[in-house]
């Protein structure tokens, strides 16, 4: 269809201009941390000669809209550098990390979603009744507790309390997954509760919206029942919003859990940064930032692309 | 014409509705609708004619419910049905079409699916038989292409097209009652005819009964055969269309009657004189939505018109939407720039103007407008609204600008009213407010956009009337825009006929109403209510 | 509607309970927050310390009344700069449309596509852990969703025939500006406002559990419930007081924001 191209190809090349602006962001970043830019990327540790060849690969003599040439292209390139910390490439070592923190969000916020979505319709239908009450009481509160203390508490009751699963650390699902799954149960759980909150509220508050119009009347005065009245006429429409929502959360998440990963010990991507900003190991702060808003564009991009399935009026105006 | 003609195929018994708070809606109300018959229920917002519909069909909202009466639906009491029963009767027995084209379709499915959707709940069909069907149906309510159709999105359609989609949804299954509540109040003039006769075709073709719900006397008498007249949630009056439109018992029913576009030939036309404000070879494109990667293609809502008004004279500007008549108001205000042609004040060209000319312009011209909900600023009080144009004339003390402001809401029928939010005013109420903010300055020129099709009948007569009497006293020259002819008829020395951004036709009252030339006006002509008799 | 009242009541009653011990901390607390005393350590709680006491003998109530100060004051200066900054700019781009809104579209985009806490992480590479470190770090990257929540008000409101009138009637574009379209953004901006301040106190307290925020011996609910984790076992109390909390406050707030949305929302106002 003519109309959904343009939207697709509209919405491609709005993400260019987006994506150009966070490299400057993150290479100025960097450069406005008072120092020698060669002295900050090796660290302290390095020769006078290491220094000056990296002055002249980084082009320091050039004026700085060149040195962010020379960058730009490397990164483009997948040259990420060296971790000053240790001497790793930093790209494997980043989607080595990140396969972590993916797979704890993704399998997260895939059973939020799943236990959201229902309730939210539900409390919509049953708008101010018992139920609805129950439902955005529950999510409300959870809304309102901080993910690494929540993490915290459970991991205080079900492994040392119960000890029914252990406390930190991180197996790889390729090796063990039996044993992988007990060691992400926790978090998953916690960050799965968190979520909750905010998509059923979400969901709630646009299936109310719908509930209100008239072609869910019209369902209604065609003989429909009320539950493929909600599931067939409500739920689609009410989803729309709901499932830009999820990738907000989804491309936020993505980036790396810090504090979870901090309570769980878990080798993520979000601990990464955390450990490279105390070493200040800058070419992965530099990394990690740029791949975490690659990710939280990718998301989005791929959220809006998917849009007009839930919403065939976007691709009109 | 069969047995069951003794019995009404729909017979509401006294039915009371109230709020869950017990504040009462509807009280005793009792009417019946027989076999193969359009009866109108009639009444103003507020009098409760919608609420009596849904509660035929029990699609009452949560916290309104039927307390005692009966619905009988051929013999069956609607509200002692099972869920599952009033299932079976909705959609296959009773169909319900909407008065918000664009919003009762469902967005997100094509028009296909919905329609098929009713068809299968009710009827064992394949799904490519019930396909056929509906496309066989769209193409009785004459919409060109129905395969396509089927595999579009509603908002491919405009509003009009919609409503004959729903019109389609509906009448696909063939019920024995259509309730169609206020199917055309949303739309404009010729589109509401060509629902209308859509609708009274099919229902006749399958011998469906009609429960039409509306506020406008002039559909009643045009297709309605008994009408009931609802006032307040009570049952005021009730009979055959002839006797109650000619002989109406009840005061109101006669104010309903009396809000009827009436033809008036008391007003005396202003002398020749030179245009106070005049459109030379007017021109106004819109850029469609253009962004940073396209330029959207532009489109030329007006395309060359010229049109001058004289002082203390009223022109109306009548056509459908897209005409470009709105577009032509606000250009000859000088609020939209101009991509071809001039406007002429007092003889003086705008474009080339000095900054003095420009405000003396500004100034002198003023706007009423269409939705008086959106154009009050909702913090400002009534007072602070009606005197803000005063900022910009002559210095004024406060006490003198109080005064003012309370001379002209007196004016305007609001006396002691200027401390109120507009939210605590009636469309009317409202609408009065915007007239006195526009005529507070004596401007020289007044351009009313469409002001009285948001409001009901008998409130735009009352509206219409008071515009007439500011216009008298103030003396100043309007542009009335609209797209009823029935109530430019009130107020208009000139008609000016817009179809397609261009001028068709202009002439006096009585040339256009009485020997229109141009097919448009004709058709406009034709589609407007009226009660025949009145003219 | 039926639970409005509710949540304005439970929400400022938790706020206030909050914000009264920040500013009763600010005059006494039992004990001196920073004081050592070896002795008195990891004491559960007794009639002497209502919360017990931490690793160093210190006195856990006296703790949380001060790091509630320190949360209030991060929270309340970050969203001052945030909302300041976010609707000086989003009135410029709803106003100027054009080229000044593309370029500041742009750049609020590229700021929101870094999830909130981690440009603030980011940023306070710069600024090193301290105070004003992350106001400025969470100031500038909550900024950009005023921009767009000021935004969008602006250019929906300027689409209202009130504006249009207000133009007839011969206002110039900046009284315009003032007098009807500012006014009726006020709703949703002190709405997001309020949000924001949950959004904040979650941050900090992320942040300083991180151990970027602010840094130790200043108490701050992140940063004891950072040095609880070490404790967990031996001594709970001291993880769930702080967690409680921010808990509360976020609560608090939530419920709070409930009650305005309600009370703003523009249907009350038509029908």
């Amino acid at each position: 269809m003519h109309a959904l191209s343009k939207y697709v190809a509209k919405r491609l090349l709005w993400t260019l201009p987006t994506l150009l602006i966070v490299a400057v962001m993150v290479f100025f970043l960097v450069r406005m941390i008072p120092g020698d830019p060669a002295q900050l990327i090796l660290g302290d540790s390095a020769s006078p000669d290491e220094l000056a060849s990296l002055r002249a690969n980084l082009g320091l003599d050039q004026p700085v809209a060149m040195q962010f040439l020379y960058w730009l292209g490397n990164v483009l390139r997948g040259d990420l550098g060296l971790s000053i910390s240790n001497g790793a490439p930093v790209l494997p070592l980043m989607l080595d990390r990140f396969q972590v923190s993916a797979t704890i969000v993704l399998i997260a916020v895939a059973l939020a979603t799943l236990i959201a979505v229902p309730a939210g319709l539900v409390a919509a239908w049953r708008q101010n009744e018992h139920v609805d009450v129950a439902i955005v009481a529950a999510s409300t509160l959870l809304m309102s507790v901080p993910s690494f203390w929540l993490g915290l508490v459970l991991l205080l009751v079900f492994g040392l309390k119960l000890g029914w699963l252990p406390v930190v650390g991180y197996v790889p699902f390729t090796e063990k997954p039996w044993t992988a799954i007990t060691y992400v149960i926790l978090p998953v759980v916690t960050l799965m509760l968190i979520e909750v909150g905010v998509l059923t509220r979400m969901m709630r508050a646009s299936a109310i919206e719908i509930l209100r119009l008239e072609y869910v009347m019209h369902a209604r005065a065609k003989g429909l029942s009320e539950r493929k009245v909600l599931l067939r006429h409500v739920l689609p429409n009410a989803f729309a919003p709901t499932w830009t929502m999820i990738g907000l959360v989804l491309g936020g998440l993505l980036g790396g859990i810090a504090v979870l990963e901090t309570v769980f010990t878990l080798p993520g991507l979000g601990r990464l940064l955390v450990d490279a900003i105390f070493a200040r190991d800058y070419p992965v702060v530099q990394g990690c930032l740029l791949f975490t808003a690659l990710i939280y564009v990718i998301v989005n991009l791929i959220v809006d692309l998917c849009y007009p399935l839930f919403d065939p009026r976007v691709t009109a105006s | 014409m069969n047995a069951e003609t003794s019995r009404p195929l729909l017979d509401v018994r006294d039915l009371r509705v109230t709020t869950s708070n017990g504040h009462p809606i509807l009280h005793d109300v009792s009417f019946d609708v027989e076999a193969g018959s359009i009866v109108a229920l009639v009444g103003e917002s507020g009098s409760g004619k919608t609420v009596a519909a849904r509660a035929a069909m029990r699609l009452l909202p949560k916290a309104i419910t039927p307390v005692s009466g009966k619905i009988l639906f051929e013999g069956n009491d609607v509200l002692k049905m099972t869920g599952s029963e009033i299932r079976k009767v909705r959609g296959a027995e009773i169909g319900m079409v909407f008065q918000e084209p664009m919003v009762s379709l469902n967005p997100a499915m094509t028009i296909g699916a919905q329609l098929v959707e009713g068809l299968r709940l009710h009827e064992k069909l394949s799904v490519e038989a019930a396909r056929a069907r509906a496309s066989e149906m769209l193409e009785r309510v004459k919409i060109p292409n129905p395969e396509a159709c089927l595999a579009a999105f509603p908002h491919q359609f405009s509003g009009g097209m919609r409503q004959r989609i729903m019109l389609a949804s509906v009448m696909l299954l063939r019920p024995k009652l259509l309730i169609a509540d206020e199917p055309t109040t949303a739309l404009d003039t010729l589109t509401q005819r060509e629902v209308m006769e859509v609708m009274v075709d099919l229902t006749r073709t399958f011998g469906t009964s009609v429960l039409l719900i509306t506020h406008n006397l002039g559909l009643v008498a045009q297709y309605a055969k008994k009408v009931f007249v609802l006032e307040r949630g009570r049952l005021i009056e009730s009979g055959p269309v002839e006797e109650v439109l000619h002989r109406p018992k009840e005061q109101y029913t006669r104010t309903l009657i009396d809000a009827l576009p009436k033809r008036d030939h008391g007003r005396v036309p202003p002398a020749e004189a030179a245009p106070l404000i005049e459109a030379r070879g007017v021109e106004v494109t819109f850029s469609g939505a253009g962004n940073m990667f396209s330029t959207a293609e532009k489109k030329l809502a007006v395309r060359g018109v010229s049109l001058g008004v004289r002082p203390g004279e009223v022109v109306a500007v009548v056509g459908g939407s897209g005409s470009g008549k709105t577009t032509l108001g606000r250009a000859m205000l000088g609020l939209l720039p101009l991509s071809g042609g001039d406007i002429l004040f007092r003889g003086r060209p705008m474009a080339s103007a000095d900054r003095a000319a420009a405000r003396d312009y500004r100034l002198q011209c003023q706007l009423v407008f269409q939705d008086p909900y959106s154009s009050l600023d909702p913090r400002q009080k009534i007072a602070e609204i009606v005197g803000e144009p005063l900022i910009h004339g002559p210095k004024l003390s406060g006490r003198e600008k109080a005064e003012r402001v309370s001379d002209i809401l007196g004016e305007v029928g609001l006396a002691g009213l200027g401390d109120r939010y507009p939210h605590a005013l009636s469309g009317g109420q409202r609408q009065r407010v915007a007239i006195a903010r526009a005529v507070i300055r004596n401007p020289a020129f007044v351009v009313a956009d469409e002001p009285v099709s948001a409001l009901d009948m008998t409130i735009q007569k009352q509206v219409l009337d008071l515009f007439r009497k500011l216009q008298e006293n103030h003396g100043f020259a309007c542009l009335f825009i609209s797209h009823d002819l029935g109530a430019v008829s009130r107020v208009a020395d000139r008609i000016v006929v817009m179809q397609q951004g261009l001028i068709v036709e202009e002439g006096s009252v009585g040339q256009i109403l009485d020997h229109p030339q141009h097919p448009y006006t004709q058709a406009l002509l034709e589609a407007t209510p009226t009660l025949g008799l009145a003219a | 509607m039926i639970r409005q009242p509710a949540n304005l009541l439970i929400g400022s009653a938790l706020l206030i309970f909050i914000g009264g011990m920040a500013l009763l901390a600010l005059f006494w607390t039992p004990y001196e927050p920073a004081a050592i005393k070896l002795v008195a350590k990891l004491k559960p709680p007794s009639a002497q310390f209502w919360l017990g006491t931490d690793e160093f003998g210190r006195d856990v109530v006296s703790r949380l009344m001060t790091g509630a100060v320190q949360s209030m004051t991060v929270a309340i200066l970050t969203v001052a700069f945030a909302i300041t900054v976010g609707t000086i700019t989003g009135l410029i781009a709803g106003y100027t449309r054009g080229l000044v809104d593309r370029i500041l579209m742009v750049f609020s985009d590229a700021l929101l596509a870094f999830p909130g806490t981690l440009l603030a992480l980011g940023l306070m590479v710069i600024s090193g852990p301290n105070k004003y470190g992350i106001i400025l770090a969470l100031g500038i990257a909550y900024s950009p969703s005023v921009l767009r929540v000021v935004r969008a008000s602006v250019l929906s409101a300027r689409e209202r025939e009130y504006v249009e009138a207000s133009r007839v009637i011969g206002n110039s574009e900046f009284a315009t500006m003032f007098r009807h379209v500012l006014p009726n953004c006020t709703a949703p901006i002190v709405v997001l406002a309020t949000s924001m301040f949950g959004w904040v106190v979650l941050a900090e307290s992320g942040l300083s559990f991180l151990g970027l925020g602010v840094p130790p011996p200043a108490p701050t609910w992140g940063n004891m419930l950072s040095a609880a984790r070490t404790y967990i076992e031996k001594a709970p109390w001291l993880g769930l007081a702080p967690g409680i909390c921010i808990s509360m406050t976020l609560l608090g707030i939530n419920l709070l924001g409930d009650a305005l949305r309600d009370r703003f929302d523009p249907r009350m106002e038509q029908r």
